[in-house]
């Protein structure tokens, strides 16, 4: 089946211009294609009258590279549960729906074109901590350090995620805890990122508030709108880590004060 | 004239004495080089990672908004390792050898059995950078089987492989991105690569932000870019995978090897309309479970559940019984073709069998096929709107990845003096056809192992910090490219970039696919050109180059594979005989198996662009096998 849709599409020239929906007819949109699939057809239609496609950032198109952004209908990545932009399909909307079509919107992720957002400040974020500090060569066997299933699949729950931001687009607060607390908690789960663990958290957790991350203020929209199920409860096993690095902190200063009163 | 520097002496051997061999470079001097990456998949954040550890200054480059977002972070089954921790008898030769007769006996013995070599080493690395690979109850580590071999050596996160291993490969390019010995460019396009002498010096990029046009130069390049499937339009691989930067580079000099060598994966959904944009892979991984099918009959359509077992054909198993469905990916490819031109295809256009999971399910019970393939299961059942764990899914092959790719020496450098080719985009290590779980391999194997090696023996011949962008080939480089781009807005033709990927994607499948033969690659050969003609001549590309322009980056892929499809077609048409993914219909044995010509064919065709696209210069490098017996390549 074929739909005729009435997109009202976010667009804006450049980082600084003024922005606003444009209205679009989508007519004779195939019910099996996906939404990206959608905005090519519209893209096609535009190049043809002579207009400028809209802009919108997309690789795997598998719902696992976390390009893929959008906020459809008031929702990152749409209406569906544990689904991006690019694994959403038409067959989920009626003929005849209006659907709007808007960036991630957050301080920290300013807009470039159209729907593209900047979000490199999860790299930064990254790049303070979110990191075992082992060299290439030659570690110990890898089955010589035993990590229970249990404790392997947690980790996994949270490697899962993307890094795409529907949890800072979701907030209202544009906080960006869920990704950070499940990229800490990843590594401080497992053995193998003990001994970093209070600095990789204190780098971590204070990059993500210089780059203008809002704080949680635990409503959790974050969990519902992540595509991957990542969940919340990453967020309390961060902020207890936080608050035990940062005393251990506070400890070891005053400790240094004293020993150099000496 | 193609030396391969293969190192002499015994087969196990010949990896740990170039290690011996190798030069050295002193730490204080090691600062003193520049190296470019391009690419931060595997291949590219591996080797970025590890050469900053070294101590050489790094600049890294991709075309995603983050490194972490490269197209290896698709990758879904899993990495060979040959630790044998199942004890089921594996081997660093076993792996050797399989992937050797997997590849149909067309790759150098000697780069296999380095990589089957360090696959260990890769697996410890990766777990110390806390890649959460499935674990036993026991907390050892679990492996799975994949095609084209008997024993379980392939590692995994559950449906998520490449996703965790290229994050672990993130981490470490994050840490020294933080140390500040890498620079990180990302949303950066590499259009040409620059040589001084001969020797590959530095690269010019477009900022795909700001439209700006740089110039880059270092001691050598990296090329770690990727396959070059998508010259079919229609593939597994990301939207944004090219061959921009290999095809740049042999324009420049650095000969093609195996073009022809392209990999159709048995297992994807099948196309949908012709809107589709893209083809999703379900992971081999899911034959380990699932049963191939088609029905005895022909347009046979009705409900699968409606047509009894005994009128169904298990192809895989009837034909291959030792491997049965685990066959190796070309075979299994073109059996479904067989079924399917033979008129006993399902679903739309008759272009699909089925990949049925009930046995499973009834022996495992749904729950256990829930936690090996949740997510592959949810995917599907996404795309087709149809619930896998209640009929069977219906698959049909799709173009996967690329064998063929940038020459490349021991060193895993061209001919190109300087120039180093890692991960997909060279030729090396898969001959005619790649097992799965073995790209992961290969691409980590050349960026954590061979390259942080190798690398010295061409920089101690070079003096740090020799060439600048002030040298004349930067300036005229940088001309070439802005006058590219200014030539290609201003053609401000009528039709799209797409739709001529799109056309060419299709030419290439129909002529130069699952089966080729010389007059359909001749008929490609006449129209390639004419296509290209036209998109120079009528291709609209709207906006301006200097800012974010998405048409004007396809633009420029889409104008390289329309170049590069000639030379694909060209090596297809030369190499008469079959052998993996090649599949030439006029040489197959009485079964239609493929049928090599050893005598004639036990060569890479290393390929010299000359200027005139119909007529590149044919470099051989004869294929020496001191180990390994060339026999027929049976999976019966
Ligand atoms: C869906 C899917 C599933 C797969 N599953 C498996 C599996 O289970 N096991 C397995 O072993 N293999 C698998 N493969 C194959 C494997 O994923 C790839 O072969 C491998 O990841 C390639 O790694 P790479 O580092 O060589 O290149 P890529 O990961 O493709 O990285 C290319 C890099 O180059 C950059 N780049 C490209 N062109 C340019 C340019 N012009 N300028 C600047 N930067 C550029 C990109 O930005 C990117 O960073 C799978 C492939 C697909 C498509
Ligand atoms: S395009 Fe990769 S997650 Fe959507």
């Amino acid at each position: 089946m074929n739909l005729n849709l009435h997109l009202k599409v976010w667009r804006q020239a450049s980082p600084n211009a003024k922005g606003s929906f444009q209205d679009i007819e989508a007519r004779d949109i195939p019910d099996h294609a996906s939404f990206l699939e959608m905005m090519d057809i519209v893209n096609e239609r535009l190049i043809a009258d002579g207009k400028e496609p809209v802009a919108f950032d997309h690789d795997c198109r598998e719902g696992i590279c976390g390009m893929c952004s959008m906020v459809i209908n008031g929702r990152p990545h749409g209406p569906e549960r544990a689904t991006t932009t690019c694994q959403l399909h038409m067959r989920k909307f009626r003929n005849g729906d209006t659907i709007w079509i808007e960036p991630f919107r957050a301080r920290a992720f300013p807009v470039m074109k159209d729907l593209m957002v900047d979000r490199s400040a999860f790299d930064r974020i990254m790049a303070a901590g979110g990191f075992v500090s082992v060299r290439t060569g030659a570690p110990q066997d890898a089955n010589a350090l035993p990590i229970g299933k249990e404790v392997a699949d947690a980790a996994m729950d949270a490697a899962a995620c993307i890094g795409c931001g529907a949890c800072v687009a979701s907030c209202k607060n544009a906080s960006a805890m869920l990704f950070v607390s499940a990229k800490i908690g990843q590594l401080n789960a497992l053995p193998q990122g003990q001994p970093e663990k209070h600095r990789r958290t204190l780098g971590m957790v204070r990059q993500m508030d210089k780059e203008g991350f809002g704080n949680c203020t635990n409503q959790y929209e974050c969990e519902a709108a992540c595509p991957k199920d990542v969940s919340r409860t990453w967020i309390a096993s961060m902020n207890k880590d936080f608050a035990v690095a940062s005393g251990r902190e506070a400890l070891l200063a005053s400790a240094r004060e004293r020993s150099e009163g000496d | 004239m193609l030396d391969s520097k293969i190192p002499s002496g015994p087969l196990s051997e010949k990896w740990s004495k170039h290690k011996r061999d190798s030069k050295l470079i002193n730490p204080k001097n090691k600062r003193k080089y520049t190296v470019i990456v391009v690419g931060s998949g595997l291949a590219g954040a591996s080797a970025a990672a590890s050469l900053s550890e070294l101590g050489y200054k790094v600049k890294c480059f991709c075309f995603q908004d983050s490194p972490r977002r490269a197209h290896s972070i698709a990758a879904q089954g899993g990495i060979n390792a040959a630790k044998n921790y199942q004890n089921d008898g594996d081997s660093i030769y076993r792996l050797f050898y399989d992937t050797i007769k997997g590849g149909d006996f067309r790759a150098r013995e000697g780069n296999v059995y380095r990589l089957a070599e360090v696959s260990a080493n890769i697996i410890d690395q990766c777990v110390a950078q806390g890649v959460p690979f499935a674990r036993e109850y026991g907390g050892l580590l679990a492996n799975r089987s994949f095609g084209g071999a008997q024993v379980s050596r392939t590692f995994y996160a559950r449906g998520q492989t490449g996703q965790q291993l290229l994050l672990g490969a993130y981490s470490a390019l994050s840490k020294e991105i933080a140390s500040g010995n890498v620079q990180m460019y990302s949303r950066s396009e590499m259009l040409e690569l620059v040589t001084v002498d001969g020797h590959a010096k530095g690269i010019i990029t477009r900022n795909l932000t700001t439209g700006k046009v740089e110039a880059h130069a270092a001691d050598c390049v990296l090329l770690c870019t990727g396959g070059y499937g998508n010259v079919f339009y229609l593939s597994t691989n990301a939207m944004g995978c090219n061959v921009t930067a290999t095809w740049r580079a042999h324009k420049k000099g650095a000969f093609f090897a195996n073009p022809c060598y392209t990999q159709i994966h048995p297992t994807c959904i099948p196309v949908s309309g012709d809107y589709q944009s893209k083809l999703t892979l379900m992971s081999e991984s899911l034959r380990n479970d699932g049963r191939v099918w088609a029905p005895k009959k022909k347009g046979d359509n009705r409900h699968p559940s409606q047509i009894p077992e005994d009128e169904r054909d298990y192809y895989l198993e009837r034909k291959y019984p030792s491997f049965g469905n685990l066959a190796p990916r070309d075979i299994s490819s073109r059996a479904a073709k067989e079924a399917c031109d033979d008129g006993r295809g399902v679903g739309p256009g008759g272009r699909g069998v089925y990949l049925d999971f009930s046995e499973a399910i009834e022996k495992f019970g749904e729950q256990t096929i829930r936690e090996r393939y949740g997510n592959l299961f949810d995917m599907y059942e996404r795309i087709t709107g149809e619930n896998a764990y209640k009929q069977p899914m219906r698959i049909y092959p799709a173009v996967h990845y690329t064998m063929g790719g940038l020459w490349v020496d021991y060193n895993l450098m061209s001919n190109l003096p300087g120039l180093h080719v890692l991960g997909e985009a060279n030729f090396s290590d898969h001959g005619a056809n790649r097992l799965g779980a073995s790209a992961l391999m290969q691409g980590l194997a050349d960026g954590y192992f061979v390259i942080p090696t190798t690398i010295a023996n061409y920089l101690v011949t070079q003096k740090p910090g020799a060439i600048t962008t002030d040298n004349a080939e930067f300036k005229r480089a940088l001309e070439d490219v802005n006058a590219r781009t200014h030539r290609l807005l201003n053609i401000k033709g009528k039709r799209s970039v797409d739709s001529f990927h799109r056309e060419l994607g299709l030419l290439v499948w129909e002529k130069c696919g699952m089966a080729r033969d010389f007059d359909g690659l001749t008929s490609a050969l006449e129209k390639i050109p004419a296509l290209r003609d036209e998109f120079w001549n009528n291709v609209n590309i709207p906006g301006s180059g200097e800012a974010v322009n998405q048409e004007l980056e396809k633009a420029g892929r889409v104008a390289d594979f329309l170049e590069f499809a000639e030379l694909l077609c060209l090596d297809a048409r030369h190499r008469e005989e079959s052998c993996g993914g090649h599949f030439r219909s006029e040489h197959q044995t009485e079964d239609g198996e493929a049928k090599r010509d050893d005598a004639n064919f036990t060569y890479a065709a290393a390929w010299e662009h000359t200027g005139d696209f119909s007529k590149p210069s044919l470099h051989k490098e004869e294929l020496q096998f001191e180990e390994v017996h060339l026999a027929v390549r049976s999976y019966k």
